[in-house]
């Protein structure tokens, strides 16, 4: 036995060791706590098995490991269990089942509906889905892929043009001046409040700018220069401006998963805070 | 003891982050997994010493609270879980918030999910808010958990004009023409608010394309820190309110305190996890000033 397989094994022998000594430290915590036996030996593994999952999957900020391989498999093998379980419940039992069969509806224990026939065409579909991982039947899935890329893109076009084009161009005609009385009232009313006057006016200039601008920056029929280019340049810092605004919240979501595991480690299984 | 502890730990970050400029000037490598090791004790010493900040909510967030509050009592807001486990400590606290708050006020709660994940995560959340501190709230009257339909934004296209094509029954397979709390309910345009809880797809835009915009119906939004920016274009014109990632959910939960006494001691994560957010923020803001330091350094060392 070479050596790197010789620390291997002893490093997978310390992690059986140290999760064996964690289980039952948390086992007589629980009993402590009232737990009824049987049920502290079930939450305690639970509870020991997910704090040694989440150490493992921290282990990749060190190196590659098979206690990370391990962990990720697990984690997408039992994701695509779950959605697939719960897909069979909530849409074949839920919604297919009672518009088809009144036998099945009972096996199922579902209540069963008015019989509809069109309900056969997703089924059929979806059987025709599945024939992708038939050599000679591979074809037919085509059929099915192409019911849903053309249905999915026609939904879309409607939505989309309607959502995210004109109601958003129609968003950004805004008033310069914000509820504007006259330069006495501005003055006289002068607030930094987040609704008040000032902020408001600010805000929609910040808007008013920097669509316009950011337009600029995208137009490249007219080089970029005078006029043209100062705006431009306006356009990038506002991108770069953005770009900053979604890192800061990306780091702020990482961090909060970060958090959410630490205070598991920390509460739940370690005890140290509550 | 407590405060000694902080102390040490503050002493130590700021030690070693001295210590990490004086070894970035001086032209050597940082290694990564110091910088993973320097994120770890930033986010665990508020965790471990419980620092926690206060909070006041924005107009994007108190737009959300004042409809939520504003709303008659008995009015109908739907709930949808539209997120996963990973998602679920930034996101969670929010739709915990959003329940809270509903209930309180004495109005209907739908729960649904788009993700198959979020059908849990609801029955969670029914289990371990409502159950435990609104033990009067009837299921079926007062709230219902209809779960998740496959189906994505192709299931807010069949229920915008009607529930019980997509939904026949609850979660628990009770016909939904029995329950109390669907009399009356037709379709999404019955609903008097409706809030997407997520930040990936199918979410929040999904229910602005499919639900808000086509149904002219109020719907806001909580969505995942990393999502957020793309949502601000919705707001206040297609989205009534915007909560981003745990600072919105702080923000919330911190008006929830401010306005009722009985959540005086509810739990509050959104607040108790902005203490990590801002020593873990203000170590990576530590991190960019000393690399682009060091960078000038180089630069001016090599010319």
């Amino acid at each position: 036995m070479d050596k790197s397989k010789r620390l291997s094994l002893i490093i997978f022998g310390g992690v059986i060791v140290l999760f064996i000594i964690s289980w039952i430290i948390k086992i007589s915590l629980l009993q402590e706590a009232g737990m009824d036996s049987l049920l502290s030996i079930r939450d305690a593994f639970f509870i020991t098995f997910a704090a040694f999952l989440t150490l493992a999957i921290f282990s990749f900020l060190y190196k590659d490991n098979p206690y990370y391989k391990f962990a990720e498999h697990l984690f997408v093998g039992i994701s695509a269990a779950y959605w697939m379980c719960v897909g069979f419940w909530s849409t074949f039992v839920g919604n297919f089942i009672p518009k088809v069969s009144t036998t099945l509806s009972d096996f199922f224990e579902v209540p069963p509906k008015e019989f509809e026939i069109h309900y056969f065409v997703p089924l059929i579909l979806g059987m025709m889905l599945l024939m992708r991982l038939s050599p000679k039947g591979g074809w037919l899935s085509r059929w099915s892929l192409a019911f849903i890329v053309g249905t999915t893109a026609g939904l879309n076009l409607i939505r989309y043009l309607r959502t995210d084009f004109i109601t958003q161009v129609s968003n950004t005609f805004i008033p310069l001046l914000v509820d504007w009385k006259g330069i006495g009232p501005f003055f006289s009313d002068f607030s930094l409040s987040a609704s008040g006057q000032f902020v408001m006016t600010l805000g929609n200039w910040v808007i008013f700018i920097g669509v316009f601008s950011g337009l600029i920056y995208f137009f490249f029929s007219k080089e970029h220069k005078g006029f043209f280019g100062h705006a431009s340049r306006v356009g990038i810092w506002i991108l770069m401006i953005t770009f900053g605004a979604s890192f800061g919240y990306t780091v702020m979501g990482r961090v909060s998963l970060l958090v959410g595991r630490l205070t598991f480690l920390f509460n739940d299984w370690l005890g140290l805070i509550s | 003891m407590t405060n000694i502890g902080l102390i040490l730990s503050i002493a130590a970050i700021i030690g070693g982050l001295l210590w990490l400029t004086i070894r970035s000037l001086s032209g050597r490598e940082v290694e990564r997994r110091i910088i993973f090791l320097f994120i770890g004790i930033a986010v665990s010493v508020p965790l471990l010493f419980d620092i926690t900040f206060s909070e006041k909510a924005t107009p994007i967030v108190k737009g959300v609270y004042d409809k939520v509050d504003n709303l008659p009592s008995g009015s109908v807001i739907l709930i949808s879980f539209d997120y996963g486990p990973s998602m679920a400590p930034e996101v969670e606290p929010m739709s915990n918030a959003f329940i809270r708050h509903s209930l309180a006020k004495d109005h209907k709660v739908i729960i649904m999910g788009l993700w198959a994940t979020g059908q849990s995560l609801g029955a969670s959340a029914v289990e371990n808010v409502i159950k435990k501190e609104f033990p009067n709230k009837i299921d079926g009257v007062d709230y219902i958990n209809i779960g998740y339909k496959a189906g994505n934004q192709g299931v807010l296209n069949v229920i915008i004009t009607d529930f019980r094509k997509m939904y026949a029954t609850d979660v628990n397979g009770v016909d939904l023409d029995s329950v109390q709390i669907f009399q009356g309910i037709r379709s999404l345009k019955d609903m008097d608010l409706m809030i997407s809880v997520g930040g990936g797809f199918p979410g929040i835009k999904e229910w602005v394309l499919f639900a808000a915009d086509p149904g002219n119906i109020p719907l806001a939004g909580a969505s995942a820190a990393v999502s957020t920016p793309l949502l601000y274009p919705y707001y206040p014109m297609q989205l009534i309110g915007l909560l981003g990632g745990i600072k919105g959910a702080a923000e919330y939960e911190s008006e929830m305190k401010k306005n009722y006494p009985q959540f005086a001691d509810m739990p509050t994560p959104g607040i108790e996890m902005m203490g990590p957010q801002t020593l873990a923020h203000m170590v990576v803001m530590a991190f960019i000033v000393i690399g682009n330091l060091s960078f000038f350094f180089a630069k001016r060392r090599k010319e």
